[in-house]
């Protein structure tokens, strides 16, 4: 990228941040079974009002489309953001059939989802090329440092794209935010619980504050 | 007893091919069943697109995917490239291997600890 076009992006960036930006494309990424679509659904409901963005599941790879919801106007304490958001499907690098199987498919029916599911993934990453900023929801009771989320992290930072980390279902007893602050520090992180609406205000105030 | 192949590639041969190539020379090797070790590690760019070309070579009962971990990539670059979106990301040492082979048992911003399973 040439001198011109780096400052011509950073222009762009800065009078955005100055001016407030018209409309944000954010995309909700993360591992299978985040809490992605639970927390697209929260968004929705909270912002516009409509039925659910899509199906929840303890199944894994439950989103195997990205769904995007448009026009959304999130206010928060005085800040205002308009946005688009894309629940894409869970990112991984391994999809194995047999995994499915072990939730009582056929094999028949597992081996097609494994498909759909390898699809999706591929779906997640050719929408990373079309967003405004991500916000990477992680399951609070797992380990932080998956290959997912470093990936994830890795290309906003390289795009200077803004990103929120969502440390998602502190309601469970064995969750630990404050291991993901300790993981990505130089990231905001808001802790929430989409399943039971917990902070959810910090959160939209971050998201407004952030992406806007 | 069974062996794996472990392959350690060094940061000049990297630096000398292209993202495509780095990929398929991981891909091809690791569905030999060989643990790779990328001295100098892939772009974040780079990882995401050897995840996408994972997704379309993964098949029933043959290949089911990667292993693969990172650290967290190093930002490199003066203040006022970084600021101009200049600054590149830097991949550090990576380790990628079969996913039904390679399990990752720990893993932090300094150190990943891996086993491989030899046995079927």
């Amino acid at each position: 990228m040439g001198v011109f076009e780096s400052l011509r992006m950073s222009l762009g960036i800065w009078l955005s941040r100055i001016f407030g930006k018209k409309r944000a494309r954010i995309g909700i990424y993360g591992p299978p079974n985040a809490g992605k679509t639970t927390l697209a659904n929260r968004i929705v409901k909270d912002w516009s009002g409509d039925g659910t963005l899509g199906t929840v599941s303890p199944v894994p790879h439950e989103t195997r489309r990205a769904v995007r919801k448009e026009g959304l106007v999130i206010n928060a304490d005085g800040a205002s953001i308009h946005l688009d958001i894309v629940d894409t499907p869970g990112m991984a690098t391994k999809i194995d059939f047999r995994e499915f199987m072990a939730y009582g498919m056929s094999e028949e029916e597992a081996k097609r989802r494994a498909k759909e599911a390898t699809e999706g993934v591929i779906e997640a990453i050719k929408w990373l090329d079309d967003l405004d900023g991500v916000l990477l929801v992680m399951d609070s009771t797992e380990d932080p440092y998956t290959q997912v989320n470093v990936t994830v992290i890795g290309n906003m930072e390289a795009r200077n794209l803004p990103l929120l980390i969502v440390a998602n279902k502190i309601d469970l007893p064995n969750a630990a935010p404050s291991r993901i602050k300790a993981a990505f520090p130089q990231h905001p992180v808001v802790q929430i619980s989409a399943l039971e609406g917990k902070n959810l205000d910090e959160l939209y105030h971050a998201i407004a504050v952030h992406f806007g | 007893m069974r062996e794996v192949q472990m392959d350690l590639i060094s940061e000049e041969k990297l630096n000398r091919m292209t993202s495509m190539e780095k990929i398929r020379l991981i891909l091809d090797k690791v569905k030999t069943g060989r643990i790779v070790v990328l001295e100098s590690g892939l772009t974040p760019e780079e990882e995401v697109r050897l995840i996408e070309m994972t997704m379309t070579e993964i098949r029933v009962d043959e290949f089911s995917g990667i292993e693969i971990e990172s650290y967290p990539a190093k930002r490199e670059g003066s203040f006022v490239s970084r600021i101009l979106g200049r600054g590149s990301s830097k991949g550090r040492m990576t380790v990628i291997g079969p996913a039904n082979q390679l399990r990752t048992v720990e893993k932090d911003q300094y150190q990943i600890s891996t086993k491989v399973s030899v046995g079927d």
